[in-house]
């Protein structure tokens, strides 16, 4: 294991003065300990923030703001959002185990790093890892990688369950770096891996989550769905955020977010778009569930998820509607 | 009675093997095989040596004296051959495990690589039959006219299975610390499921004298057979100490334990059945393709319990092996019974279902007398009682046999059911017990693996001395103890027990201390056809959205003579059947066919059931009077659980969707791919 230097940040401004070139931000250390064990991260230098005074969840007027810190447990357990954004609540205890929950942070949690075998193995070439070395997943095991806006270069799934929830809010996501303060509308945070995988987002060095903000919970009715083989403690095969408004059987307003099909969570605007002002029906929910997946890129054995978007997709509408 | 070392356990006294505080120990890392196959060209370890607390690297450059027996998966660094993707190459030894970590980093291996092939087909050129099959069976059997048989059928099924490459997982990771003191002696704390043949075999590959080998396990934290041999960190603890001059402690990482602690075999497996129009079998013919490395033969018995399981007067098995660029599969739990069943116990399900005979009916009709095989008689035989209790207890007389009709919202129902055997075998075993102050020692070389074979071997002498169980004290874990077999093959504890038994009655005789030794009273074993049975029931519920198989019920009902402890019982069954759940809907590594060796080298990839994953779990048994045994009266209990788990559940999931899925794991993408 590489050595690093390890230095505890006293506030945000510190964090990001302390942050050197070669240095990772530290949270619950859930991911980043995994990584650096297994040779794929090799810091210089960590900055811990995880006891920043980023911990609280807050009333603002009708929108809540969480620290960056907050632990995902104590999110999850908030009555904010338990009673508010209760899909969020749904997706954070569908992540992970007690454990790691109770460890991970929320800046973590947007920040985890794919779970690609090829990716978490040092010996073997990864274009998100190590830029050109090529990407065997392709033609590999790409069982649980993605079908949606993939690249020649990486197939790689981002595996988190919080992050599609706050795709499907409008969450915005509060960041301080070396270049001041910005505010990233999510599922802004993420990007597609094009030819650049090594970069999952669109931070830039040194720049530090401090918080992500909801917005007023959307009308409607709404639910966090994951598919999994194993029915706890596992990544999803696929997971869906949705949240449906239907007024005299006219869909007013439609929010559906997709997990585990892309580099990114997937906010599915097009299906979105056939819905809205449409019928709120099996059939048009058929038809919008059709024209998402029609820019589906399958591959041998990842073909599943298709049918299982479009199952996902379809039955969710039909649970949200009735 | 409570685990006697339950206490040391929870407050952590427990000492593992790379737990013991030893002066002065240093750390070796290996560094591991970037080729499936080819030649190591040139080892540098110019860098790693100038490195901070290195003491030494180990490699092929300058082959660490071993005996000339060396061979296999232990004879280390004494080839530039490479078999597999992940062997030890090389390894660094320095004062700290980071240090010894970077060493290894440091380490450039050069190789001339070869074209690799990794992949088992059934078929492939290179598939032949071994002579033997694990541990010695032989690995064709025929009796009577398969063909005729066939032939002569109003029904039959020829449907192939496959099983993917399975890995143990034990808790504990493989670790070894390694000890010589200046008389040339070694002392190995090792992860070993036997410590009288850890020690042989340590001793017979370093060429040592095995009065010069001391192996100590006091505590292993599961093994399911990838203990039972000697693993190479043993060997590499040893010569590392000796290349340092100073003791050496290894721990391998989980990614690690996946390269080089053992596997299962992938299988393919081909049933060909025949049942006449009074649902009585007219033939059954299984042969299982599986693989083993280049380094070393292993031929899991796969097809062997066909041997024993159906009356049929046309029976053949047969194992046909090929040799890949692969680590050497070896033991895991129920080695052979645990996927020659699935797919047997599948086949007669897919075929009572084409017959139109109730599958517990089916089995019953076609009990055997005596051992289908051999012709000898059972010891005893109660599969038929343990499916009619199942039945009773698992509700099966409500059961619509007609499949994919009951559907509860987007959840499809069904339910399944298979048998299960495992052998009832002894080995020789050695015991001592000695009276001190009023209370008795008995020692063993016995393991206990998280068993509670020191629980359940503290009952037997308690029982045999006719004493309170606390004045027994047990001593186990220890090659310098009264020799003694693995715990494996389910025969832990009838070998010792029968040991241990043997020398309380010998203490009795003369007061104060017995011995014993089994070897001629086991070689009477001979005489008849030992085996415990079970049914397992289960009931699932497969998602016509998602895909997802989840298991409702799981009830496993046992005949394996006398329990000697209920609460040990119960869960080495739960847990034998947990780990066949895991089988049938999860557990998978995948072999990469570019780069050869395997994927999904952890826990988060390679997935073994959770809690949720078996909301109702249970596990009974019959009284089972079998004389014919053991002291005891007990049939081992530590192997029968995994078997026939996976086909009920396979079978159920035919119940519930009307669809066979025939390679395992039974997973949402398999599901997905069917039409409701």
């Amino acid at each position: 294991m590489k050595t690093f230097e390890y230095a505890r940040a006293e506030s945000p401004a510190d964090a990001v003065r302390k942050f050197a070139p070669g240095a990772m931000y530290l949270g619950g250390g859930t991911n980043l300990v995994d990584l650096m064990r297994l040779g794929v991260a090799r810091p210089d230098h960590l900055v811990d923030v995880s006891r920043l005074p980023l911990d609280a969840v807050e009333e603002a007027g009708d929108r809540v703001r969480i620290g960056a810190a907050v632990r995902n447990s104590d999110l999850a357990a908030h009555p904010l959002i338990r009673s508010r954004y209760p899909m969020l609540a749904r997706a954070l205890l569908a992540g992970a185990s007690g454990q790691v929950r109770n460890m991970a942070t929320v800046a973590g949690n947007l920040l985890q790093r794919t779970r690609c075998a090829y990716f978490q193995d040092v010996t073997r070439p990864c274009n998100k890892r190590e830029p050109g070395s090529g990407c065997p997943a392709i033609e590999g095991d790409h069982t649980n990688l993605a079908i949606l806006g993939a690249s020649h270069a990486c197939v790689a799934t981002h595996p988190s369950d919080m992050a599609v929830a706050l795709a499907a809010l409008d969450a915005e996501v509060h960041v301080t770096g070396p270049g001041g303060d910005k505010i990233i509308p999510m599922p802004g945070l993420h990007r597609l891996p094009g030819d650049a995988p090594e970069r999952d987002t669109v931070l830039d060095p040194g720049d530090l989550i401090t918080g992500v903000e909801l917005p007023a919970p959307p009308p409607g009715a709404s639910l966090y769905r994951k598919v999994r083989e194993r029915a706890s403690f596992a990544f999803a095969l696929a997971s869906i955020a949705a949240v449906l408004d239907v007024r005299d059987g006219t869909v007013a307003g439609c929010r559906i977010a997709l997990g585990s099909l892309a580099h990114a969570p997937w906010r599915a605007e097009r299906a979105e778009q056939v819905l809205v002002g449409g019928p709120a029906t099996g059939e048009a929910f058929l038809t919008a569930a059709e024209a998402e997946l029609e820019q589906a890129r399958a591959l041998p054995r990842n073909a599943f998820k298709v049918p299982l978007a479009r199952n996902l997709i379809v039955r969710a509408l039909e649970e949200l509607a009735s | 009675m409570n685990r006697v070392e339950g206490r040391v356990k929870v407050t952590g006294l427990a000492t593992y093997a790379a737990e013991y505080p030893v002066e002065g120990v240093t750390y070796a890392y290996p560094v591991q095989s970037r080729v499936a196959k080819g030649r190591v060209r040139r080892v540098d370890a110019s860098a790693a040596l100038a490195m901070p607390g290195v003491l030494a690297v180990l490699s092929c450059e300058d082959p660490p004296r071993l005996a000339t027996e060396a061979e296999g998966e232990l004879a280390l660094f004494q080839s530039r051959d490479v078999a597999y993707r992940g062997q030890l190459v090389a390894a660094a030894v320095a004062d700290t495990y980071e240090n010894a970590r970077a060493a290894a980093d440091a380490i450039v291996v050069e190789y001339d690589q070869d074209v690799h092939d990794v992949s088992l087909r059934a078929d492939h050129p290179g598939l032949y039959r071994p002579e033997v099959v694990n541990p010695a069976f032989p690995s064709d059997t025929e009796k009577g006219d398969i063909e005729a048989g066939l032939d002569a059928a109003e029904t039959t099924v020829d449907v192939t299975y496959t099983t993917p490459v399975l890995h143990n997982n034990p808790m504990e990771p493989h670790a070894a610390l390694a000890l010589w003191d200046e008389e040339g002696r070694l002392l190995v704390y090792d992860t070993a499921q036997g410590t009288s043949s850890s020690r042989d075999m340590i001793a017979s590959t370093l060429g040592l004298p095995k009065e010069h080998v001391r192996v100590v396990s006091r505590h292993v934290g599961g093994g399911f057979g990838s203990k039972g041999t000697t693993r190479p960190q043993a060997v590499l603890a040893a010569l590392a100490a000796r290349a340092a001059g100073r003791p050496v402690k290894i721990a391998l990482t989980r990614q690690q334990m996946f390269d080089v602690t053992g596997y299962r075999t992938p299988t393919i497996q081909r049933l060909r059945l025949g049942v006449d129009s009074d649902g009585r079998l007219t033939a059954l013919d299984h042969t299982a393709y599986e693989q083993s490395s280049t380094l070393e033969e292993f031929a899991e018995q796969t097809a062997v319990p066909a041997r024993v399981m159906y009356a049929t007067p046309a029976l053949r098995t047969a194992h046909r092996l090929v040799r890949l660029d692969v680590a050497t599969p070896s033991w895991m739990r129920a080695p052979g019974e645990c996927p020659g069943m699935y797919a047997l116990e599948s086949a007669m399900d897919e075929l009572a279902f084409a017959a139109g005979i109730d599958p517990i009916e089916l089995r019953v009709r076609n009990e055997p007398e005596t051992a289908p095989d051999s012709g000898l008689p059972f010891s005893s035989r109660n599969l038929v009682a343990c499916l009619r209790e199942g039945a009773r207890r698992f509700g099966w007389d409500r059961r619509d046999p007609a499949p994919g009709i009951v559907r509860e919202g987007e959840w499809m129902v069904g339910t399944g059911v298979a048998a299960s055997t495992y052998p009832a075998v002894r080995r020789p075993s050695r015991a001592r017990v000695t009276m001190r102050e009023g209370d008795f020692l008995v020692q063993v070389a016995a393991a206990d693996i998280g068993t509670g074979s020191r629980t359940a071997l503290t009952a037997i002498a308690a029982g045999a001395l006719g004493v309170a169980p606390d004045r027994v004290h047990v001593e186990l874990g220890d090659s310098d103890l009264p020799e003694a077999p693995v715990a494996g093959g389910s025969m832990g504890t009838a070998s010792w027990g029968s040991a241990v038994v043997r020398a309380c009655e010998a203490l009795k005789v003369n007061g104060t201390e017995g011995v014993a030794d089994t070897t001629d009273e086991v070689k009477q074993d001979a005489r008849l056809a030992r085996h415990a049975f079970g049914a397992q029931f289960a009931e699932v519920r497969v998602n016509a959205v998602t895909g997802e198989v989840r298991l409702s019920r799981l009830l496993g009902v046992f005949a394996a003579g006398r329990i000697v402890d209920p609460v040990l019982a119960r869960s080495q069954f739960i847990g034998g059947m947990t780990m066949g759940a895991g089988m049938a809907l999860m557990e998978e590594t995948l072999t990469d066919e570019e780069f050869g060796g395997f994927l999904r080298r952890d826990l988060a990839q390679y997935h073994v059931p959770a809690c949720a994953d078996l909301p109702d779990v249970e596990a009974v048994w019959l009284d089972e009077d079998d004389g014919e045994l053991n002291p005891m009266g007990s049939k081992g209990i530590g192997e029968i659980g995994i078997v026939g788990t996976a086909a009920a559940i396979g079978n159920a999931v035919h119940h519930a969707t009307g669809h066979r899925v025939r390679d395992l794991p039974i997973t949402p993408p398999k599901i997905l791919a069917l039409r409701f």
